[in-house]
């Protein structure tokens, strides 16, 4: 590539000019107007219904339709497969020399995609947090005061479907787009480009959801029933959008994760020499893309029975409204799996760093991970448990639902197993971990009680079970993310947090957690359904006390926020290459990490968990020798 | 872990030398703690621009989520044994583009104000006390999905009086509208105006002197103070899934409050 | 290299019978207090047969989660006060990387407890007639004898009910006789809705045209309340509403009462049938 003139010789017009940011929202402004002109241009008799309701879903799902390949044109996604059309030869990366303006655009270095992510995934998770706190807010009354019912079912929809659709990418987006490279070896990912179409996707997909309260917002929550879908107003399309690009999105991430794993180890990276973490998002990426690709074409058949009139989901027309349960939780069940995996994996990889204890029970942490994958496309029907659906299936859904926490139960026995008997220092990252296992421990307990349909008779459709999977997902997956935060920024930005303030946010993240969503079990257990601003007023205390719990958590995330902008922006300490002093390959590379990550591909020749000393044969220590047992 | 040697211990070493200077690919300046550097300074800037919108974003999402039609108050009725007051609505087949810019062809009930007919659904009325409503119907009938509902319930003396008329039931399949507050177990079915009637109101605010309208009235009595949702329950949402989306879910149109006060 | 003494009783504690001891005295005080003082008063209550069925599985659930509970939450918080890192911040920890024996004991330990979990919850399932849950149009077992029907009819955003036992009167409020069973058939007239019936322990999804069975036999006179527990549009928090369980004469008496004051409407009601599914309106539904 070329290097551009100096600074000062360009006019700041010709700056601006290009295949970047800027000309991305303006070609995705004008690809939203010609789709809502094409889409007002299509009339017949299936489109009657048009005027009555004076919406058009037609031209509002064209509307997005255009406006996110002009989005995708304007960054440059187009650049290289018309080039290589027209016969130019083939390049390979973009853009990555340069200064910050890289982060803004299309750029093929796996480690600026990494840091997006984490900005990116980052706001929306902090836009879906304010909804949480509008919702929080209108729960302290037992009838809606604050917020309208209308509106509220919006708030509650947004937030789940914010939260699901960017928390998928959690981890997997910041952390192993920037890290499973290194971790085994290779200067890249098996697509960069695709791994730069993946965060624009998402960010996409994030400005079209939040532009849903300019449509009338959707009433189904973020699971998205039909029929009550159909029936929806405009703003029904942005949810749908959303999740079919977060769809194709999670699909070529995973494939890339999986591709990257598979043909790009350094030489004598075994897949039993492989770090614990990248076993996890190969586990969550086989999930991703057999996973992910239901939502899009259900989505379809939902955009279909809106717009043209088609009845997939409609019993009038010959459809069934069961249908899409199915289709819908068929993706939405290993979905959650995908948010839980990664959390395993971050703390099985985080914790022999900090008791300096080589992994515990690693085939058997592989086993319990791949046991998860394969089995949570198994268990859907436990979310149809009342639904009237065939008598028949229910004690097999039950069995499978009970099986699923038994490969849950190795990780269980791993963490505890590498806990045993080591020297634990109670790092930020290691605390989070430490919540991880409380967290997890109590929404996996609590999906045993729910997995029970005499039991789930109760508690299905009630807070019971926001509590289970709030504390599976926000205690599980957030907790672990924050932990991949505090471990893992360090490395990529070359500079340190301020740890008091990270304690701060830990502990009182912690208690305001278990504070707010604890009670929610026993909310449940008494009756109060879920997705509801009336409730009886017998709740009123209760709701009170994890409202206020909940503004508390807020403002732990406050403190990490007050912390990234303090410690990164204005004290700015350099970090260290190995603050932690761990084994693995990104450890043993600069800070920063350099453009081609490695000067050379090194050479494998063991497992990155080689802590502790040796244990003598036969001693009373406990287990066998050292490495190559287990 | 590598293979001892030549290969990562360069990497070390080219890193440790690399690590002390500012490098040109990296977005973190290196210069000691303290001072600003440019890098510093354009992230501070990104990081106010980001704040600053973040707290724009929530500004404008939560006033949209408060956002709510005026509430309107009944007017008391002078001279009433017991304290009654009084609530005129209308109920039209398409709201237009004056009463609502985004939704013109949406069938909408609008409540009187000092003589001007309003869109609001949200009332208020005094506690303990009698409410009388005169409802003017201007919208053809679309019939009831549950005839159940045809019936009244919950009114003084279980009935309204319809063009002067009193009656304890309607026709369902002539239900245009009905009003019902089902915490009150207030319910009370519309007739429709039938479709052969002279001069029909075809965008509101429709004027009972002169357009084809049906009459109905009715008291129903108020308790404790509350707030209470009322909602139609006749599908009049024409072009949505049994007609019951778009204005039937909407506050202002189709369904709103009654504040008990 | 560590300064740890690898062998046992060098000055070295046996943790494992530490902690296999706390955990055991903790279990053997904590399960008696789970079983008798906190499972009677478990929810849903007994306001039924279904009912007091899920109080007694709620607290099998609970007998068997507290073990577990105690075992990682005792576990992690021995780990902290004992397996610390040393002032220094260097010592490591002994490379232990797994016990085949641990493991596969504990796999064929959680095996059992989570097959047995699932074995007894097919055992109450199909032993309580669908333990108050909807068990679609043919349910696989139904209890026997004189049954009461009551067809729950969901729309947005009410519950009506009709006895077809009764002409077929369709009431705006539920009461039940005590001690009667009870044949909910739950259907819809437009979206997914639930019908939850909490002190009864009955929940059945309102699925349009689908008739959804969920039996019960409630056994307190008692007032229950009626929420709807599937998102199902604008006022679904507002789709709630009380019933009351009453005396066999008490039910006679309403019963008649509402065919009485709801004569005009049962007279335009189309006849009873397990579903009402309006032909589709206009746009192709």
């Amino acid at each position: 590539m070329a290097q551009p003139p100096t600074p000062a010789a360009r006019p700041l017009w010709r700056r601006l000019v290009g295949f970047n940011l800027l000309s991305a929202v303006l070609l995705g402004i004008g690809g939203y107007y010609l789709g809502w002109f094409i889409g007002h241009q299509i009339d017949g008799k299936s489109f009657a219904y048009q005027e009555k309701i004076n919406e058009n879903d037609v031209a509002l799902l064209l509307g997005y339709f255009f406006g996110v390949v002009g989005f995708l044109i304007g960054l440059g996604f187009a650049n290289y497969p018309v080039s290589r059309l027209l016969g130019r030869p083939a390049s390979l990366r973009e853009k990555e020399e340069g200064g910050i303006g890289r982060y803004f655009g299309l750029c093929t270095d796996h480690k600026v995609v990494g840091i997006q992510y984490l900005c990116g995934i980052g706001l929306f998770f902090f836009i879906g947090g304010l909804n949480a706190m509008l919702i929080r807010t209108e729960l302290l009354h037992s009838n809606p005061t604050f917020v309208g019912p209308g509106q509220y079912l919006t708030l509650v929809g947004e937030h789940g479907t914010m939260m699901m659709g960017m928390m998928t990418s959690g981890i997997l987006g910041p952390f192993a787009n920037y890290f499973v490279p290194i971790m085994i070896g290779a200067r890249r990912m098996a697509f960069p480009r695709i791994e730069a179409l993946t965060f624009w996707l998402l960010m996409a997909a994030g400005f079209i959801l939040t532009s849903t309260i300019f449509f009338g917002g959707f009433p189904t929550g973020w699971t998205g029933y039909e029929p009550l879908n159909d029936q929806a107003v405009m703003g029904m399309d942005s949810y749908i959008c959303f999740f079919a690009l977060v769809g194709i999105s999670m699909t070529l991430l995973g494939l890339n994760m999986m591709a990257t794993i598979i043909t790009m180890r350094a030489p004598g990276l075994t897949w039993s020499r492989l770090p614990i973490f990248v076993w996890s998002v190969f586990a969550t990426s086989v999930l991703m893309v057999l996973a992910a690709p239901m939502l899009v074409s259900t989505l379809l058949m939902s955009a279909l029975d809106r717009t043209i009139g088609t009845s997939f989901f409609i019993p009038g027309g010959g459809g069934s409204a069961y249908l899409y349960q199915n289709l819908f939780w068929f993706f939405g069940h290993p979905e959650v799996y995908i948010l839980a995996l990664p959390g395993f994996g971050i703390v099985l990889e985080l914790l022999p760093v900090f008791t300096r204890k080589p992994l515990w029970g690693y085939r058997l942490a592989i086993s319990g991970m791949l046991g998860v994958s394969l089995l949570s496309f198994f268990v859907w029907q436990h979310h149809l448990f009342v639904s009237g659906i065939n008598a028949d299936l229910r004690p097999f859904y039950m069995l499978s639902t009970e099986i699923i926490s038994l490969p849950t139960g190795f990780i269980f026995l791993c963490v505890m197993g590498t806990l045993w008997k080591g020297r634990a220092s109670f790092s930020v990252p290691m605390l989070f971990c430490m919540g991880w296992v409380f967290n997890f421990l109590i929404g996996g307990l609590s999906g045993v009680f729910i997995s029970d349909t005499p039991s789930d008779t109760t508690t299905h459709g009630s807070f019971f079970v926001m509590a289970h999977f709030h504390y599976t997902i926000m205690g599980g997956l957030v907790f672990t993310f924050f932990a991949a935060i505090y471990y893992w920024v360090p490395k990529m930005v070359g500079l340190n947090f301020n740890e008091k303030l990270a304690k701060a946010h830990f502990w009182l993240m912690f208690l305001a957690f278990n504070s707010t969503f604890m009670p929610l079990f026993a909310l449940g257990m008494e009756g109060m359904p879920r997705r509801v601003s009336f409730y009886e007023p017998k709740f009123q205390t209760l709701n009170i006390w994890v409202s206020v719990s909940a503004f508390v958590l807020g403002l732990s995330m406050l403190i990490f926020l007050f912390n990234v902008v303090y410690s990164l922006i204005f004290v700015r300490e350099p970090a260290q290459r190995n603050p932690w002093r761990a084994k693995s390959l990104e450890w043993q590379v600069p800070t920063p990490v350099p453009v081609n990550n490695f000067e050379q591909i090194p050479v494998i020749d063991s497992d990155p968990y080689d802590y502790g000393t040796p244990v003598p044969i036969g001693g009373a220590v406990g287990g066998p020798q050292t490495a190559g047992a287990s | 872990m590598f293979a001892p040697g030549l290969a990562l211990r360069g990497a070390v070493d080219v890193g440790s030398r690399r690590s002390g200077e500012a490098s040109p690919g990296g977005r973190n300046g290196t210069q000691g703690k303290g001072s600003m550097s440019a890098m510093a300074r354009k992230l501070a800037g990104v990081v106010a621009a980001v704040v600053l919108l973040g707290v724009l974003i929530g500004l404008y999402i939560s006033s949209w989520a408060v956002s709510a039609p005026r509430t309107i108050a009944a007017t008391p009725l002078a001279g009433a044994a017991t304290p009654t007051s009084s609530l005129t609505l209308q109920t039209v087949a398409a709201v237009g583009p004056a009463l609502s810019p985004n939704h013109p062809n949406w069938v909408s009930y609008l409540v009187r104000q000092n003589g001007r007919w309003v869109r609001s659904t949200i009332y208020s009325v005094p506690a303990n006390s009698l409410v009388h409503v005169t409802i003017y119907q201007f919208d053809g009938d679309s019939g009831l999905r549950n005839a159940f509902l045809s019936e009244v319930q919950g009114t003084v003396g279980a009935t309204e009086v319809i063009d002067g008329r009193a009656t304890d039931h309607i026709n369902p399949e002539e239900a245009s509208h009905t009003f019902v507050v089902p915490q009150m177990g207030v319910f009370v079915p519309l007739p429709g105006v039938p479709e052969e009637a002279k001069n029909p109101c075809e965008v509101a605010p429709c004027d009972p002197a002169t357009m084809a309208h049906r009459t109905i009235e009715f008291t129903f009595r108020t308790g404790r103070k509350g707030r209470y949702r009322w909602q139609c329950f006749v599908p009049c949402a024409a072009g949505t899934y049994f007609n019951f989306g778009g204005p039937m879910q909407t506050i202002g149109y189709m369904d709103g409050f009654i504040n008990v006060v | 290299m560590s300064s740890e003494a690898p062998p046992a009783g060098g000055g070295e504690p046996d943790h494992a019978r530490r902690f296999a001891t706390i955990w055991l005295v903790a279990t053997v005080l904590a399960l008696p207090l789970v079983i008798f003082v906190l499972g009677p008063i478990l929810p849903p209550g007994n306001g039924s047969d279904t009912a007091s069925g899920q109080v007694t599985d709620n607290t099998v659930l609970l007998a068997m989660a507290t073990p577990v509970l105690l075992l990682v939450v005792l576990y992690l918080l021995y780990a902290i006060v004992n397996f610390r890192q040393g002032a220094g911040g260097v010592l490591e920890g002994p490379a232990v990387r797994g016990h085949p024996q641990l493991q596969t004991s504990w796999i064929l330990i959680t095996a059992t407890l989570v097959l047995s979990l699932a074995v007894y919850g097919t055992v109450r399932l199909e032993t309580g007639y669908g333990a108050g849950s909807g068990s679609g149009p043919k349910p696989l077992t139904v209890p026997s004898g004189p049954k009461l029907p009551i067809q729950v009819i969901a729309q947005q955003w009410a519950f009506t009910y009709r006895f077809p036992t009764y002409g077929g009167v369709e009431t705006t409020h539920l009461e039940l006789p005590v001690g009667e069973e009870v044949e909910f058939h739950v259907t819809s007239l437009d979206v997914i809705h639930s019908f939850w019936a909490y002190q009864l322990g009955v929940k059945a999804d309102a699925n349009p045209g689908v008739d959804n069975i969920a039996f019960v036999k409630p056994t307190k006179i008692q007032t229950f309340e009626v929420h709807c527990s599937e998102l199902c549009g604008l006022w679904h928090g507002g789709m709630f509403d009380h019933g009351r369980v009453v005396s066999d004469a008490e039910f006679e008496g309403w019963i008649h009462e509402q065919q009485r004051i709801f004569a005009p409407a049962t007279r335009v009601l189309p006849p009873y049938a397990k579903t009402y599914l309006p032909e589709p309106t206009e746009r192709g539904h």
